[in-house]
């Protein structure tokens, strides 16, 4: 018989409660591993943002539109490297639960601005030599089966009436961080219809995009684009595209704060439980661990043992839960609506974490109890009635 | 002979809250190797602490304590854990197996901190199986045995490793008559036959009869009963 026989056995002696404690660890795990998805997902946009890239927008508010005229004068300010725009379409596909970003760009550049969007090259060339031609991302595709040459009926509500869209090109995101579910189409097929329906609206866009030569001097070309146009009728604020997509996220940031505060008060729970299940056991064998004692083994075999129970609790419900988790994140992302995260991953941190914190809480939940075997003396612990 | 155990001038005290309880007073007496000493007194006169200091798992307050040739009273946890290991056998009043280990499995625990191989193990503990009689219940766990078999086994595990000394602290107490004359059988062919020094602690006056020297303990002191 080895110690680690020993360990075995002690662990499985209250089967109903360690299997209890087991099963409290792996749903502990798997919300924790939840949390942290969501949270991650949340932040995706921010971790895809690129240093050399900012985003121009109405200064009053985002959703306000920008004369496509500024176009030409931003891209003339010293140390802009390339200019492109687009447009937020919005529309309504199939019903108002298939969401997923659609947006007019500039077709010339766009892609050239964002290499993280993997086009083909001929495909490329065909969407651009089409007006009313569109490029979708992998994960669409996957969720709504498009091919090249499928036309895509959009009912439009903030451009109203009905839009149709040819898929000239599918493109595959260069990373993790991407999101795979947007629909581009060219800015001018909806530029031109709004001059016919609605000149007002005509010769707009909904915000720039510059790519600077060194992302050191963000801060000044940032200064010299809105001083601009300054005191014009669209005045503009303009920031770094990180900066950008964390002001998109401050509205929900109590929200996402809130829930990253609660993922690691679960480690905290996870630690009273398996601190209660090891507190009780030991407890239990105070005359047992005595009687150890009695026999030679050494403070160092009672820290073994007791250490070697708690790790070997939390470790199996760490590892249940994580082998759990994979399903029941992929089950979440299956039951929110679609396009509501477009990048939904267990991170390998999020991994590491919860496995980490699976280790630390079973040493954790075994100090106290190792503390009282140390300290109670033989006589004490022959003495005592469990 | 040498003596195995030489206690000298021992004292030992409890504290209940702010009171102090003297348990052991001044207390000197040797044993020579292969003695079959019976410590005999009412509840509370110090036979059980006396037997405790002399296994090495408490400590006197004032005295001398050297058992084996080893003072005792100077070892730290880690060297008094040791030397216990080495030399001690506890036999306990109420057995004490451990509940999810077969009768092998706890007479093997003390082999564990040998350096034995897992077959030199074996052997140790089939014929400390062998010895108590018990070799044909090796695979049963503690609740599958009477409280003599168990006993037994608590025997056979305190006589596994060879020690220099058995100590027993009321061996008998828990038993019927007929599995207590099996055990005290089975102490006085340890003494006789492998030549087991051993102190045990008792109440009951037929145990005592299977000793060779009965010393009766009073308010922690020997008295001439």
């Amino acid at each position: 018989m080895k110690v680690f026989k020993l360990i075995f056995k002690n662990a499985l002696r209250h089967k109903l409660r360690t299997v209890l404690t087991v099963i409290g660890i792996a749903i502990a795990v798997m919300a924790f591993a939840l949390l942290r998805t969501v949270v991650t997902a949340w932040y995706v946009g921010v971790e895809a943002s690129a240093a050399n890239r900012l985003i121009t927008r109405q200064a009053v508010s985002f959703i306000f539109p920008l004369p496509y005229a500024y176009r030409d004068q931003i891209s003339k300010i010293p140390g802009v490297d390339q200019v492109t725009f687009a447009n937020w379409f919005q529309g309504v596909y199939i019903d108002k639960n298939q969401f997923f970003a659609r947006m007019a760009v500039d077709a010339e550049t766009m892609f050239d601005m964002y290499p993280e969007f993997v086009v083909d090259p001929a495909e490329l060339e065909a969407f651009k030599r089409e007006r009313n031609a569109c490029i979708v991302g992998t994960g669409l595709v996957k969720q709504y089966g498009f091919k090249i040459g499928d036309v895509i009926n959009i009912d439009g509500d903030i451009y109203p009436g009905t839009w149709a869209f040819v898929v000239r090109g599918i493109y595959k995101p260069r990373d993790k961080t991407t999101d795979p579910t947007q629909m581009l189409f060219h800015w001018q097929y909806l530029d031109e219809r709004m001059r016919q329906e609605d000149a007002s609206r005509s010769g707009q866009v909904g915000w720039y995009i510059i790519r600077i030569n060194d992302p050191a001097q963000s801060a000044v070309v940032s200064e010299q684009v809105d001083a601009l146009f300054k005191n014009s009728r669209a005045e503009t604020k303009t920031e770094t595209e990180r900066a950008f997509q964390q002001g998109f996220l401050a509205a929900a940031g109590t929200i996402i704060g809130s829930m990253n505060f609660m993922s690691f008060v679960i480690i905290g729970i996870i630690m009273l439980v398996v601190g209660n299940t090891m507190i009780m056991s030991a407890r239990e064998r105070t005359s047992e661990y005595a009687v150890f004692k009695t026999l030679g083994f050494s403070a160092g075999h009672m820290v073994g043992l007791i250490l070697g129970e708690s790790m070997f609790i939390s470790v199996l419900g760490g590892g249940l839960g994580l082998a759990l988790a994979v399903p029941f994140v992929a089950g979440f992302e299956a039951v929110v609506p679609k396009g509501w995260f477009p990048v939904f991953m267990i991170e390998p941190i999020t991994i590491v974490l919860a496995g980490s914190s699976a280790i630390l809480v079973g040493i954790l939940a075994a100090l106290f109890p190792i503390q009282r075997t140390l300290r109670t003396s033989i006589v004490d612990g022959l003495r005592h009635i469990g | 002979m040498d003596p195995i155990i030489r206690v000298h001038s021992v004292s030992k005290s409890y504290w209940r809250d702010s009171f102090e309880i003297p348990v052991l007073n001044n207390i000197s007496f040797d044993v020579p190797g292969g003695e079959f000493l019976a410590l005999m007194g009412p509840s509370g006169s110090g036979k059980t602490t006396l037997l405790n200091l002399i296994a090495g798992i408490d400590r006197p307050d004032k005295g001398s304590l050297h058992v084996a040739g080893t003072d005792i009273a100077t070892l730290n946890e880690s060297r008094l854990a040791k030397w216990r290991s080495t030399h001690i056998g506890f036999i306990f009043q109420f057995y004490n197996l451990i509940p999810v280990l077969t009768a092998y499995e706890n007479v093997e625990l003390p082999l564990l901190l040998t350096s034995l191989s897992k077959q030199e193990r074996r052997r140790h503990v089939e014929t400390a199986l062998t010895v108590v009689g018990l070799q044909d219940r090796m695979r049963h766990y503690p609740k599958q045995l009477s409280g003599g078999q168990e006993q037994r086994v608590a025997i056979a595990r305190a006589i596994t490793t060879d020690p220099t000394l058995l100590v027993a602290d009321e061996p008998t107490g828990d038993l019927d008559k007929r599995s207590a004359d099996e055990i005290l059988t089975l102490l006085d062919r340890l003494n006789k036959e492998f030549k087991k020094t051993i102190v045990m602690v008792t109440h009951d006056p037929r145990a005592a009869e299977k000793a060779h020297v009965v010393r009766h303990l009073d308010k922690g002191e020997f008295s001439q009963n």
